[in-house]
């Protein structure tokens, strides 16, 4: 059995499916517009959790949020699931997708085959859709996939069953019920607010006084933790910020996609202008993940090197600073 | 990001046939969006990333051979978890799992605590018992 549904490469996987499955129901939306709306974009630290033996960094939200707040803002209802058996998991799976209902599925990385060895870390908030059936096979659609693939039964269940932080249980998610007509006008609003709220917070963890946070610490780490430690820490910044699904920039680029294309939509002529700032300062970042990559690639354990790279991070901090508070004012 | 400038460095994504997706604004100022095949800076990030595991992993094999840890923690290293993430996969306490470490506790495991790890790392209970495969 197989649906009929059209896959679309997305840059994030939980933009990609929501995009996707809306499309399926019969509504265009983009992936920055799912992105936007649902208040993707941010930043936090969270220097007391460890994943790959190095601090937590983000650049967006918290798994699954981005689906709940646009589902939330455009009056979708959204069905989510979790199990504790496969069994039952599987179950209710093969149900949906008797009844033609594609549905979202967050996995975990580790067990993806069709992922290379070296991507394949215990993360565990991948997102992508199951179209179908054929024999034991699933039909999948993953959105950061340039065209859709399958899995075995027993790869699936591994993949939804997957442990350790964020644990998926087999978590599976499709929309259930439409406004006859999605307005996103008053959604774009809320959403940029929240962004903007968020980014300027006034706690250490998120936002731009998190950036500031990193700055510091990053002028520490070479006598503190040892080259080698510091190194390792700078490139897992590196890596959260350019991994595949960002869009480059740290989601700054996907943000300025999705300020353009509301500036639009609301004829707003401050938003377009916010656009070409917002892509100003995901060059910035690129350039701060340039320079962080020769402090690690030269393996060079001089602190000039990490001060440079702080002062960068602090002007970026800076500069989102005062565009989240212009932004708020915009809308 | 102009979408001209998009990075088409080599990477590892090749092999997989994967594709990073860029968003990126055209000549006329407009966003799209543009494939890449890969960009420097990330692929060393990643290529350091995996070679402090490797050395993870090597430092773990040795210290099983001088029968300081136990194979346990060997395997943990090779499969990028942490204690964080084994302990769930085998559903025990962390602490539990820091005390199979230990060599002498490993050696008086039963074989349902053993399948319970040889699961987790997808092996056999006689795999689980040495690192020099």
């Amino acid at each position: 059995m197989k649906i009929d549904f059209t896959h679309k490469q997305a840059a994030h996987c939980e933009n990609g499916v929501v995009s996707n499955l809306m499309r399926h129901n019969g509504f265009e939306v983009s992936e920055p517009m799912v992105f936007g709306i649902g208040a993707g974009l941010l930043f936090s630290y969270l220097p007391f959790i460890k994943v790959n033996h190095a601090p937590v960094f983000t650049y967006r939200a918290m798994p699954g949020l981005i689906f709940n707040r646009f589902a939330k803002r455009t009056g979708i209802k959204v069905k989510r699931e979790k199990f504790n058996s496969p069994m039952a998991a599987k179950a209710r799976l093969d149900e949906n997708l008797k009844k033609n209902n594609p549905v979202g599925l967050q996995v975990g990385v580790y067990n993806l085959p069709y992922f290379p060895d070296e991507y394949r870390f215990h993360f565990n908030a991948h997102n992508m859709v199951v179209y179908g059936k054929d024999g034991g096979n699933y039909l999948i659609s993953d959105p950061v996939m340039e065209s859709v693939t399958t899995l075995t039964e027993k790869e699936l269940e591994k993949v939804r069953f997957a442990k350790g932080a964020f644990a998926p249980k087999g978590h599976m998610y499709y929309p259930i019920e439409f406004p006859e007509a999605l307005e996103l006008e008053k959604a774009i609003v809320k959403g940029i607010k929240q962004t903007c709220r968020d980014m300027t917070a006034p706690v250490p963890i998120v936002g731009v006084k998190a950036m500031r946070w990193v700055a510091k610490n990053i002028r520490k780490w070479p006598d503190k933790l040892g080259t080698k430690k510091a190194n390792h820490y700078l490139g897992q910044i590196v890596r959260m910020q350019e991994e595949i699904g960002t869009g480059g920039g740290g989601f700054r680029y996907i943000y300025a996609a999705f300020l353009q294309e509301s500036g639009k939509l609301l004829n707003n002529d401050a938003l377009l202008e916010h656009s070409k700032e917002m892509t100003i300062i995901g060059d910035q970042w690129r350039d701060f993940a340039v320079d962080a990559s020769r402090i690690y690639k030269n393996r060079s354990s001089q602190t000039d090197a990490y001060n440079k790279v702080a002062t960068q991070l602090e002007a970026i901090a800076k500069k989102e600073e005062a565009f989240f508070k212009a932004l708020r004012k915009a809308v | 990001m102009k979408k001209n400038e998009v990075p088409q460095d080599k990477s590892n994504l090749e092999s997989a046939n994967i594709k990073d997706m860029y968003y990126a604004v055209d000549e006329n100022g407009e966003y799209t969006t543009e494939l890449s095949t890969g960009w420097a800076p990330k692929t060393i990030a990643l290529d350091n990333a995996i070679q402090d595991i490797e050395e993870r992993v090597e430092e773990a094999k040795a210290q099983v051979l001088n029968n300081k840890l136990s194979p346990i923690a060997y395997y943990m290293e090779l499969h990028k978890m942490d204690l964080g993430i084994l302990a769930s996969y085998v559903g025990f306490w962390k602490w539990r799992v820091k005390r199979h470490f230990k060599p002498a506790v490993f050696k008086k495991l039963t074989p349902r605590t053993l399948q319970k790890y040889a699961d987790a790392f997808d092996i056999s209970i006689e795999e689980l018992k040495k690192v020099d495969s």
